[in-house]
């Protein structure tokens, strides 16, 4: 595990540093760091190592019209996130461009021509923002270039303003329209001739608007896509309406790797408006992003096909399923936790635990247990796809417009170039729609229709049992502690199935980028540490939730140093600050495997400092160790996460029935640089909530390998009453380090923050989840 | 033949008298802002108005829609509705979009029924529409804010 001779030699000039040195906003400087940074990442970290890579191109991303309308293309999958107005708000901001005369247009899936589009591990801003500026600050060089050309002034001369040129000196102006045509013809400007604006230029980004903790301190006028919403005009993937559509449902193997035995599609065939059954032959295990097979029933609309699909009498055969066939959430759970205790894989270790747990004065152990979930996006999976002439073309609302293209053309032997996707709005993505399995089903169905658009809906019954589930996590933990309470050992075994299981024949272990959030990448400071991972083999479809791994790992060590802090008779917070130790930098290569969300070591390494600062934030807004009263208590949990710091204090109570009530929550969040703190804080406000349905409601259970979850009735989410009644986000000002991500991070320490303030209220600690009826009176 | 008057507009459709409204109202007269989530009248997402109350389209056979039906298309037409979208808008409600057509139909109808509303009679009466976002708190906040909010006739 050493690192490369160039590495070091970067190391050693601190990009770091460098970064550090921005705030004064010097453009010699600024011209430096991109060199440095162009050097560096296009080889092996961030942006640069994603598939397609970054573009800075100002003519891939940005047009202007001759009446000075600014269309900004946008590249990445709008979720909920607020990228498509995030985003686009940074090119305006370097541009100069009056807001009001900025429209947005959604890239299609071209990597190629884009760079990376997959929407996922929170790196839309954190990989965007600097070719984005980098592009509108080229295009606004190209802008001042032509006017100056116009007048015949020098370019040092003129300057731009907002949407226009101007040329101080004699008093003329042109407008961004105006200069249009002519900047598009000259050459883009290299990157070391582009300053880009100072902090104090800016008009948007970094700026703080919106509703902040309750007040209301500018109304937030910058939503791309806001009225669109709240009128019913946005365009998600299900209202995409092509003339001579035909519908479709498909039924599909209730246990994983299961196929069609025998179909009797008479019924269905009678039910007005369907037109045809189609049988779709899985590709098995492990599935990918290919169907799942099944019998397909395509109708003159959604209600149709549905009424089809309940007619239908299929038999299923289990055997190419194997023992999916038999499994079983309670056994399984009681399976890895038998496993638990025995030694697994050694995934990391310093010290003797054995021994140092045999000396300790006091021992503390724990299991815990994360159930399957699933992401549940409001808007269930749906795609249309026309194949026509040897092209396919599809809309979807997909996380990942690459892997779509991919699947259709491998699926239908067509050349990339012959596959086109458009992206709609993502109703929800949380992960599910990483996975384009939908849209490569809707195209194995359109391939029987010549011509004719295709659109494959999912129920929700659909959604749930063939979900890429969330894995099932049991985390086993055991500490040894000294007589004044100080940890002195701490041997942590994790077991779920993995994601790569997906993908090849399972593996049975964690891989590297599942140990790597936040499992191999626990900071604190203990003498002798060992980290396990025994085999966890799985059975049904495993795949990314928002947050992915973090979500046991969080869940498994936030509630466990709680429990240590108990056993030591100390105060949580002051506990696990000395856990922590004093502020420094953990390098990612001596505590884990270094993968650090493939961001490069130097520029973010796990800063103990800004961990202590969300933990001493976030409890100090919340008034710890103040007086809680009865049935009332705090909870604190914190997490290091898509290299982002999150530090969550719950304030609940519990009645004497055992309902709960969560009064409020404070979320410190420190993701370095902001670029729209608005959306920054609506993530972490939905994060939190979320995260109270994991800790609450939320599981998939399995039965003879069928999920046993049909819909919203069985499978809980959060709903208003769920709410806390107050969420108070605080945002590290912080704009020195390196940018971090925002959609994810705000997830993981919600769950064994909300149990840790169970446990304060009631002194009842919660093992496993959802906490469902534990908290109820008998 | 099933008539529909769907925001002031008659449609007479050749569909089964037991298909759900939101079918007919998303795949046969084509109106998309109308969303499909559970099917089950558990999320909320495919509420319109019947004769002014919030229904749930997804559960409601066309044979028994007759009436009124309004749906999140015609909302920016009607005083209240105008501004709750408004209210929405100004706190930035909106996170992927998806169900707060349905949440804007449920608000908007409770606020026709109590201008006034406690709050938690607010979050009462928003308990059956869902937001995986989790919106939640802003969503109360917008509705609180059109509340105090005059309309303008």
């Amino acid at each position: 595990m050493s690192r490369s001779d160039d590495k070091l030699l970067l190391a050693n000039v601190s990009r770091r540093g460098l970064l550090k040195g921005l705030a004064g906003g010097a453009a010699l400087l600024l011209a430096a760091r991109w060199d440095l940074g162009l050097a560096n990442e296009q080889a092996q970290f961030g942006a640069g190592a994603m598939p397609g890579g970054w573009v800075d191109n100002p003519n891939v991303f940005i047009r202007i019209a001759s009446d000075g309308l600014v269309t900004i293309i946008n590249n990445r999958a709008e979720m909920g996130q607020g990228i498509r107005t995030s985003l686009v708000m940074v090119a305006a901001d370097e541009l100069g461009a009056d807001w009001g005369q900025v429209r947005v247009q959604q890239a299609e899936g071209d990597q190629g021509k884009y760079g990376n589009q997959n929407t996922d591990g929170s790196r839309s801003m954190r990989h965007w923002y600097d070719p984005m500026r980098r592009a509108a600050a080229a295009a606004r060089l190209m802008l001042e270039q032509a006017a100056a050309n116009q007048w015949q002034v020098p370019v040092h001369e003129v300057r731009a303003g907002i949407h226009k040129v101007v040329h101080p000196a004699s008093g003329r102006e042109l407008g961004f329209g105006d200069l249009a045509e002519a900047a598009r013809e000259l050459d883009v400007p290299g990157r070391n001739a582009l300053v880009l604006k100072s902090d104090s230029e800016l008009r948007f980004i970094g700026k703080e608007s919106g509703l902040i903790n309750g007040e209301l301190k500018s109304a937030y006028p910058k939503a791309i896509d806001g009225e669109d919403i709240v009128t019913g005009k946005a365009i998600f993937g299900a209202d995409i309406d092509l003339e001579n559509t035909l519908y479709a449902v498909v039924a599909r193997p209730p246990v994983y790797g299961a196929k069609v035995k025998s179909v009797d599609d008479s019924a269905a065939l009678k039910v007005a408006g369907v037109k045809k059954t189609i049988r779709i032959e899985g590709t098995g295990q492990p599935a990918a992003f290919n169907p799942l097979g099944g019998v397909a029933v395509v109708a003159t609309n959604t209600w149709a096909a549905m009424e089809g699909r309940r007619a239908l009498k299929i038999e299923w055969d289990n055997t190419p399923a194997g023992d999916n066939a038999d499994y079983s959430s309670d056994a399984y759970r009681e399976s890895l936790e038998k496993a638990a205790q025995s030694p697994g894989k050694v995934i990391r270790q310093s010290g003797d635990v054995e021994a140092a747990l045999k000396k300790a004065d006091k021992r503390v152990s724990a299991t815990y247990y994360m159930p399957h979930m699933t992401q549940a996006p409001m808007e269930p999976p749906v795609a249309v796809v026309r194949i026509e002439n040897g092209k396919a073309e599809a809309w979807a609302p997909v996380q990942n417009p690459r892997a779509t293209r991919e699947g259709i053309a491998g699926l239908l032997e067509m050349d990339l170039e012959n596959v086109t996707v458009h992206q709609t709005l993502l109703g929800g993505g949380f992960g599910r729609k990483s996975k384009p399995d939908f849209v490569i089903e809707a195209a194995r169905l359109a391939k029987e229709f010549e011509g004719q658009p295709i659109k494959l809906q999912w129920s929700r019954e659909d959604d749930i049992h063939h979900a890429y589930f969330h894995a099932v996590s049991v985390d086993h933990l055991e500490a040894g502690l000294d007589g004044e309470g100080k940890a002195t050992s701490w041997r942590h075994r994790t077991l779920s199935p993995s994601i790569a299981s997906l993908f090849a024949p399972d593996p049975k272990h964690k891989g590297k980028f599942e140990l790597g959030m936040g499992f191999n990448t626990m900071p604190f400071s203990i003498p002798a540490i060992r980290l396990e991972n025994p085999p966890a083999p799985a059975h049904v479809r495993i795949g990314w939730f928002r947050s992915v791994y973090n979500l046991p790992h969080a869940w498994a060590i936030q509630s466990f140093a709680h429990e240590m802090a108990i056993a030591a008779g100390k105060d949580h917070r002051d506990y696990v600050l000395d856990l922590l130790g004093p502020g420094r930098e953990v390098d990612n290569l001596t505590v884990g495997d270094g993968w650090n969300y493939g961001e490069d070591p130097d520029l973010y390494p796990i800063d103990v400092a800004r961990m202590r600062r969300v933990i001493e934030r976030a409890t100090g807004e919340a008034g710890w160790g103040r007086e809680a009263g009865k049935g009332r208590g705090l909870g604190l949990a914190f997490h290091h996460s898509f290299v982002s710091y999150t530090a969550i204090v719950f304030d609940v109570e519990v009645d004497d029935e055992g309902e709960l009530t969560i009064h409020r929550a404070d979320i410190a969040f420190d993701c370095g640089p902001q670029a729209n703190p608005e959306r920054i804080r609506s993530q972490m406000e939905g994060a939190c909530v979320m995260g109270i349905g994991i800790a609450l409601q939320s599981e998939v259970s399995f039965k003879d390998g069928v999920a046993q979850q049909d819909n919203f009735d069985k499978y809980l989410i959060p709903r208003m009453p769920n709410a806390p009644k107050v969420v108070r986000v605080h945002l590290i000002d912080n704009p020195d380090d390196a940018m971090g991500g925002v959609g994810e991070p705000g997830l993981p320490p919600v769950a064994p923050a909300l149990c840790n303030a169970i446990y304060a209220a009631t002194g009842k600690r919660i093992r496993r989840l959802p906490v469902g009826d534990q908290l109820q009176v008998s | 033949m099933i008539n529909l008057t769907i925001n002031g507009q008659r449609h007479e459709l050749d569909i089964p008298d037991d298909m759900p409204l939101l079918w007919a109202i998303r795949d046969v007269v084509g109106m998309k802002g109308t969303k499909f989530g559970c099917g089950i009248a558990q999320c909320g997402a495919c509420t319109v108005h019947l004769d002014g109350v919030a229904t749930r389209s997804c559960v409601t056979p066309v044979s028994a829609a007759k009436g009124e039906i309004t749906t999140i298309e015609a909302m920016a037409d009607d005083a209240v509705g105008r501004k709750v979208q408004q209210a929405w808008l100004d706190l930035g409600v909106a996170q992927c979009g998806y169900c707060q057509g349905g949440q804007i139909m449920n608000a908007t109808a409770l606020l026709k029924q109590t201008p006034k509303p406690e709050t938690r009679e607010i979050v009462d009466a928003m308990a059956g529409n869902l937001c995986r976002c989790g919106t939640y708190n802003r969503i109360l906040a917008a509705i609180e804010r059109a509340a105090d909010t005059e309309v303008s006739s």
